[in-house]
């Protein structure tokens, strides 16, 4: 398997049994530690990564630094008790988890949820979608040693974090979506606050394709680097951008609709190159389609109505046994929860999935190895990974 | 790769020239959000200390601690909230009953000590205590439900015809839904007189585990059948939920779980077997008091005869509630269970009449005696020995005999307590035109505020301010009442205001019987010279400490002519109290006593 499509097989060490017989104390490779606090890594894990010159011969992945036992303390908490602690599962994008651990509960208790609720829900995860795209491409051009852009875009995640913070009390951890339907109503003016945001965003992003997308140097970088083969998408298991750019159309909002997406137009993107360079560029027009998504939602959605459904007494809520599995379409692909429910006042088990683990360990050890060094920043950050949530 | 490529990204020079988006501003210059989830504030008067915000709190940020400013219904803690701890998630907020919590949008506290940001929201004192910003539960979302299950009840045009029983009971559903909206505070444990174990008896409710709750519910009141149908309900007063809207109705659910048990089942499911101590009790009076310091007694080990002067026990549960009230079947529910335990109920036994107190005095090793109210008041006016002038508790005990009331077609009770309820309401079911007459306004009626409802609903016209003047013989109805306009005249700080007789008002009303209900004094007639001069009494209560021991270390007293509060409930802690009090005194004292 290792190095197998690359150029200079030569520099690569003798293969047995799968693995590579390198001997360090010939001096022909060096063993190099990336990370935990390699700013081109994500988040807290780490690259053990072997090198023949400046070609990465193998790569080995190590998480870890980061475990905080979420899964572990929503068993030991009611229902709604878990309500603060899921969005801490992923830093960057809080909603999807508090959406899902919401509707796995909703499903399992049998509770429907307002109409109007459920469109305040998209929004807050498209808006989320952004704010965490911002982010990354940040991430994306800092590792290419395009550190203003990250300057640009981090100062409009400003911007969506002070929209989060007006419509929820919190810049971070939202805490919006609540099992029954959300905690209040859009503020008055809210959509003409949203609207203002989104031009100042579309502004920054028509300068950031004229300064990634048309540079020389990123192109140059990018394009070739850790190249996924269409075949190997259901074989890792990859989903999202990472798919949609190796031409695998597949996205949860369209293949299983949730919330209100059947009611939005919009296409999967989807790009064919497979390398960072596609990865980037999928990414990149989602973040115009979710600017899109979010104004399709502010004219479309219903003017008023309830957004909660009154609960039992969440202070001895009591959810019939069962179990389930939701699924949303989050920036970095398929992000699930599984519950189980006992039937008692808490829950059994609460089981995270989150897309980063596949891109972010096993992907990452195969794409890495022919890499040059000086790329394994970029393409880590090509994969969108969020160690938060490969550690539950 | 293209020409374009390489000079493309130059092109975004031009943002080096635009305004740029950091603020020269020091950062406290920006304020939070009108909703921003930030430091906490607490209303120190509305908040009750009821600790769902501790219960609800999965930090373990919340402690309830004792302050010293307390009102009544108020637990005397306040929550302290720890910022090592706290997330800001803000769900204290979103649950907390009485609505006293709250979140300012401050969000900038600098201190070198740890220590502080431990604090009291609303006691220490912080800038943001009067922020009018913040984060508050929204419109439209609530975690806890105000609103009571309603109760199925007969319409007041099926009540009026007959003594049905009015309440008809919660289902299993309704019980469960109802049970569903405790939070489980305790604070209706604290202002219960007998303690009883309210959030317990609720959850086994809500587990459906009816004999848990009838266990729960022997603990600490012996008479539930009757409590839960006319307990003056000081709990649900208290409820946290009650903030909300309606409090929890804790006295039907405590019903629910009798309903839900045969009498039968009682002793297998209590299985109480007293094992004999070889002492004896004397216990006089059947009612609420009495039978509940019987049972304690004999569940200590006593060997107890209760005296009455009735011909069935009960006391004012039997005598002086009516039946659409507290059915009969219901008082012998309580009855034969405390009586299979092994407790001798004496009846038609006049302790004074029928056998000498002293007589008792000496065969047993104690006496608890607990006789009531029997004497009701006069009106003091002229005309009150006239026919067609009764007592309210004379007519409700007849109507408890069996005897059919003398009382004319129409009616006018006098008073605004539940006697007098009680009396207005059966005079409506022999078909009587009622009119009840108060001194006070409809807000001071001492009775119990869903009776006042009830009696109006049943067509008993309410008449306030209203004060009785003089009886005059009528000559087409039995009797003719004068009675004058009250107004209300302060009486002092902190006194209620009372009602003075307007000069120059007068007016009448024709009626048959007049049913003077207006309170009722103790007779102490049955002690003998010997022992009364070692009891003490104040403003006509016996005097007792807390062991309930009168004077004389011998004799135990408890119930109404005990207690200011008159009540079934207080009654029945009296009893309880007094058997642990008997208990001690026996085990402690008696012997070291008698060897003086």
């Amino acid at each position: 398997m290792v190095g197998d499509k690359v150029k200079n097989r030569d520099k690569f060490p003798p293969v047995s049994d799968g693995k590579s017989q390198y001997d360090l104390y010939s001096g022909k490779y060096l063993k190099v530690w990336q990370g935990p606090q390699h700013p081109g890594i994500t988040g807290n894990m780490s690259l053990e990564l072997v090198t023949s010159g400046d070609q990465v011969v193998e790569a080995r992945t190590h998480v870890g630094y980061l475990h905080r036992g979420f899964e572990k303390l929503m068993e030991r908490r009611k229902y709604i008790q878990c309500f603060p602690l899921v969005c801490r599962i992923c830093v960057p994008e809080p909603d999807f988890n508090e959406h899902l651990f919401a509707e796995c509960t909703e499903e399992l208790a049998g509770i429907t949820v307002p109409e109007r609720a459920q469109w305040l829900r998209a929004l807050t995860l498209e808006m989320a979608r952004l704010t965490s795209f911002l982010m990354w491409i940040g991430g994306q051009a800092g590792s290419f040693g395009m550190g203003t852009l990250g300057q640009w875009t981090v100062t409009m995640r400003d911007y969506m974090l002070d929209l989060f913070e007006e419509l929820s009390g919190g810049r971070i951890y939202h805490m919006y979506i609540i099992p029954g339907g959300v905690r209040s109503d859009i503020p008055e003016g809210y959509f003409s606050r949203v609207e203002e945001t989104l031009q100042k965003v579309e502004h920054v992003l028509d300068d950031i394709e004229l300064a990634l997308f048309h540079n020389a140097v990123f192109k140059k970088r990018a394009k070739g680097l850790g190249i996924i083969d269409p075949s190997l998408v259901d074989l890792y298991g990859i989903t999202g951008p990472n798919a949609r750019a190796s031409g695998i159309s597949r996205d949860v909002r369209k293949d299983s609709s949730y919330l209100i997406y059947d009611q939005l137009d919009f296409q999967p993107v989807t790009d064919v190159g497979g390398d960072a360079y596609a990865r980037t560029w999928v990414r990149f027009q989602e973040m115009y389609q979710s600017i899109d998504l979010i104004r399709q939602m502010m004219h479309r959605m219903p003017e008023s109505g309830p957004f909660f459904t009154k609960l039992p007494n969440v202070l001895h809520w009591k959810i019939p046994a069962g179990q389930t599995y939701k699924r949303a379409e989050c920036t970095r692909g398929e992000y699930g929860f599984f519950m189980v429910s006992d039937g008692s006042e808490y829950p059994r088990r609460v089981a995270v999935r989150g897309p980063s683990y596949t891109h972010a360990v096993t992907l990452m050890e195969r794409l890495a190895v022919g890499a040059n060094i000086a790329d394994v920043a970029g393409l880590m950050v090509s994969l969108h990974t969020y160690p938060p949530e490969i550690e539950r | 790769m293209s020409i374009k490529d390489i000079i493309a990204p130059f092109s975004v020079w031009k943002r080096a020239f635009e305004k740029p988006y950091t603020s020269k501003r020091p950062i406290d210059e920006r304020p939070g959000a009108a909703r921003y989830r930030g430091f906490h504030i607490n209303d120190m008067a509305t908040c009750i200390g009821c600790g769902t915000c501790e219960e609800i709190c999965q930090n373990a940020a919340i402690d309830m601690v004792p302050v010293s400013k307390t009102k009544h219904g108020d637990s005397g803690l306040r929550p302290m909230i720890d910022y090592g701890r706290c997330c800001w998630c803000a769900l204290c907020v979103d649950i907390c009953p009485s609505g006293s919590l709250g979140m300012s949008n401050e969000y900038i506290w600098v201190d070198s000590d740890p220590e502080v940001f431990r604090f009291i929201p609303g006691q220490d004192n912080k800038s943001w205590n009067d922020s009018s910003l913040g984060y508050r539960r929204a419109e439209g979302y609530d975690l806890l439900e105000g609103e009571r299950v309603a109760m199925p009840m007969l319409s007041f045009e099926e009540s009026q015809k007959s003594f049905i029983e009015m309440v008809q009971g919660y289902s299993e559903e309704q019980a469960k839904r109802e049970a569903d909206r405790c939070v489980a505070c305790g604070i209706c444990i604290a202002t219960c007189p007998a303690h009883m174990k309210v959030p317990d008896y609720i959850e086994a409710i809500r587990e459906g585990d009816m004999e848990e709750g009838l266990r729960i519910v022997y603990q600490a009141n012996p008479l539930p059948a009757s409590c839960g149908r006319v307990c003056s309900h000081a709990c649900e007063y208290v409820c946290a939920v009650k903030h909300k809207g309606e409090a929890l109705s804790i006295r039907w659910l405590k019903r629910y779980i009798i309903d839900q048990i045969y009498k039968n089942d009682y002793q297998k499911i209590l299985d109480e077997i007293p094992e004999e101590n070889g002492r004896h009790i004397a216990v006089i009076g059947s009612g609420p008091g009495g039978l509940s310091a019987a049972y304690y007694l004999r569940l200590l080990g006593y060997a107890v005869t209760v005296y009455d002067a009735n011909e069935k026990a009960g006391g004012m549960l039997r005598y002086g509630i009516p039946e659409y009230r507290l059915p009969y079947e219901q008082v012998d529910k309580d009855i034969i269970y405390i009586e299979g335990l092994g407790v001798t109920i004496e009846q038609d036994t006049r302790i004074g009449v029928d056998l000498p107190l002293t007589d008792l005095y000496k065969k047993h090793d104690a006496i608890f005696f607990s006789t009531g109210l029997t004497d009701p008041y006069g009106l003091n006016i002229a005309g009150e020995d006239l026919k067609g002038v009764m007592s309210g508790l004379g007519m409700l005990d007849d109507v408890t005999q069996g005897k059919t009331p003398e009382i004319g077609s129409s009616v006018v009770v006098i008073g605004g307590g539940n006697v007098a309820m009680d009396a207005a309401r059966t005079s409506r079911r022999y078909e009587a035109d009622v009119t009840i007459l108060y001194r006070r306004r409809e807000a001071d009626m001492p009775a119990d505020e869903e009776e006042v409802e009830e009696a109006q609903g049943e067509g008993c016209q309410l008449i306030t301010q209203a004060i009785p003047l003089r009886l005059e013989k009528g000559d087409k109805t039995r009797l003719r009442l004068y009675w004058g306009r009250a107004e209300m005249v302060p009486d002092g700080e902190g006194r209620r205001p009372k009602p003075v007789l307007v000069e120059g008002s007068e007016e009448l009303i024709e009626c048959d019987t007049v049913i003077p209900a207006i309170g009722q004094a103790a007779d102490y007639s049955f002690i003998p010279e010997e022992l009364l001069s070692s009891i003490e009494f104040t403003r006509g209560y016996v005097k007792v400490n807390e062991f309930y021991q009168t004077g004389d270390k011998k004799i135990f007293a408890g119930g109404d002519i005990a207690n200011s509060k008159r009540d079934a409930i207080s009654a029945i802690a009296n009893g309880h109290s007094a058997a642990k009090g008997i208990d001690i005194y026996l085990k402690n004292f008696k012997e070291e006593v008698s060897r003086d």
